[in-house]
């Protein structure tokens, strides 16, 4: 398992459009880490040049040794996996088990293996009631999911997750939650863009923010849902528990609903 | 009461389909108030849209029973008119995009072009409203080169500047920041003001909390509940029914359970630091 490096990374889309300017990160194998920002802050194509789906204009990309620069995203999408904003620019297949089915196909896996990761993959999603479905048939919430399951069926050592949030119920941001928990006991790099502060403040250990194309801190949810300069100037809010404990004078860095009960009921 | 829309004994099914997408539905909105629909997906809510706007089953076909009644006349007897009446803003801001005009500019104009509004009116109107959505940097961009969530406020533009009396409203944030969020909501408090009937669906139950007057609860194509925001959002058995409730309200709910004793459940920030802060100093007395 491999970390990964972005250092000194700029991208400018063609035509000189500055997206990413500067920026460092360093992602240890096996961490759950949280992207959040603005609209327009760099976070997609931060996660594109993780893909290699984007190389950067400057810098280095690396994963362990692996310099995106000298592969082709093809052999980068074999380590990094990556799950589009918007499932439709990903969907092709009539069903379901297709669309998972794919990826694993074109690995020259055998075929118990192959059956193994697409049943997994339709499992921990969710999915596999739906399998003979096509995909088009199922509400754009559900949609994300089936893109989700296409890409765990990869069996890339990193995973990134655009805006899964986007959209979802209760019993989907519960869904994602368990695949997200899934996937760290496996081992796996998951690297998640939200707007959704309660879903980071509650299931990431580590949250980068983004703000005007750069890197504005890493930190635990705890450090940067109460570092109001770092959320002023990413235009983020805390969540909302952690609003009510802040007008209500109530320390200790709180970020979710059982911690504010327990420091309201102790005070 | 001054009811601009009725929905009596309403049942609509897609076609092809056998379970209906909307059940028995009875409802009436009141003129100037904010509705905010909230359940899990697939239990309506867009069916709901389409049908207070008539393109279930005019444009989407499919079986309808009962009566919709837009300011007391049935909504099947309205023509073109209906589109002055009531703006509809769509899920997802694609289908929203006309297609035919090569500007932002252009395309938030574009409706009132079609009503036959004189130029220098179009042009008043749109730069207004191009400035209240935060969209006036992308007057010459082509609606095509747009983020999502550049669109959303070009579509939610494109339809406020018809200023129709009932705006309905899909699901406008689900690509944006919490700033671009937030900023939606103001827009559609200003409309509020501007004594327009609202029907937003949104997951973000928070903001609902905020800013919505009611709240209708849909499953399995059923309203399950509704009535006064404060009412409702405070409702804990809703959550088993796969609907959402504000953070705070939960938050309020456990301290309870755990035996401090808030004069009630809140359902927004300011609330909630409110009764906490109140119960904290009685159970110091």
């Amino acid at each position: 398992m491999r970390d990964l490096i972005l250092k000194d990374v700029s991208f400018s889309y063609p035509g000189g459009f500055l997206a990413v300017d500067n920026i460092n990160m360093e992602i240890k194998a096996g961490e759950n880490v949280a992207i959040v920002g603005q609209n327009g802050a760099g976070k997609t194509t931060t996660v594109k040049m993780m893909n290699g789906l984007l190389k950067p204009t400057a810098g280095d990309v690396l994963i362990g040794d692996m310099n995106t620069k000298n592969y082709t995203t093809a052999q980068v999408s074999r380590v990094v996996g990556y799950v589009f904003q918007n499932p439709d620019d990903q969907i092709f297949h009539s069903t379901v088990e297709g669309e998972v089915r794919y990826g694993p196909k074109t690995m020259k896996l055998s075929p118990e293996e192959e059956d193994r990761r697409v049943n997994d993959a339709l499992k921990i999603t969710g999915m596999d009631i739906y399998k003979d479905e096509n995909p088009l048939n199922l509400p754009l919430s559900m949609r994300k999911f089936v893109t989700i399951a296409a890409v765990i069926a990869m069996g890339t050592e990193i995973l990134i997750f655009d805006e899964p949030t986007a959209g979802q119920d209760i019993e989907g941001n519960k869904r994602l939650s368990e695949i997200l928990k899934v996937l760290h006991e496996q081992g796996k790099t998951v690297i998640t863009i939200s707007h959704d502060m309660e879903f980071v403040a509650s299931n990431f250990a580590r949250v980068i923010v983004m703000a005007k194309k750069k890197v504005v801190r890493f930190g635990t949810p705890q450090e940067i849902f109460w570092d109001f300069k770092s959320l002023e100037h990413a235009m983020l809010k805390q969540p909302y528990v952690s609003r009510v404990c802040k007008e209500l004078g109530i320390e200790g860095n709180i970020i979710d609903i059982d911690g504010a009960v327990e420091a309201i009921m102790s005070r | 009461m001054d009811i601009i829309m009725e929905c009596k004994n309403v049942t609509y099914s897609y076609p092809l389909t056998k379970k209906p997408a909307i059940k028995e539905l009875n409802l009436k909105l009141e003129r100037g108030k904010f509705y905010g629909v909230i359940g899990e997906n697939g239990s309506g809510k867009t069916t709901l849209c389409a049908v207070l706007r008539g393109f279930a089953p005019s444009f989407y076909k499919g079986e309808i029973e009962g009566e919709v009644l837009v300011e007391g006349k049935k909504i099947g007897e309205y023509g073109g008119e209906l589109a002055k009446k009531i703006g509809f803003v769509f899920q997802n801001p694609f289908t929203q995009i006309s297609g035919v005009k090569d500007t932002v500019f252009e395309e938030v104009a574009y409706g009132l072009e079609n009503f036959g509004v004189p130029a220098g009116e179009i042009e008043r109107r749109v730069i207004d409203v191009m400035r209240m959505t935060d969209i006036e940097h992308l007057a010459e961009k082509s609606p095509f080169e747009l983020s999502g969530g550049q669109m959303q406020r070009v579509a939610l533009a494109s339809v406020i500047v018809l200023e129709p009396d009932l705006l309905i409203i899909d699901e406008p944030t689900s690509q944006l920041d919490p700033e671009g969020t937030e900023s939606v909501f103001a827009i559609i408090q200003k409309m509020k003001e501007k004594h327009k009937t609202i029907v937003l669906v949104e997951h973000k139950i928070d903001l609902i909390a905020e800013y919505a007057d009611e709240v209708l609860v849909f499953k399995d194509g059923a309203m399950i509940a509704s009535g006064d925001k404060k009412e409702i959002l405070s409702d804990m058995s809703l959550l088993e029914q796969g609907a959402a409730l504000p953070q705070v309200a939960i938050l309020g709910r456990k301290l309870q359970e755990k035996g401090l004793p808030l004069s009630t459940i809140p359902v927004t920030e300011k609330q909630a630091v409110e009764v906490i802060a109140e119960a904290l100093k009685e159970r110091k007395r």
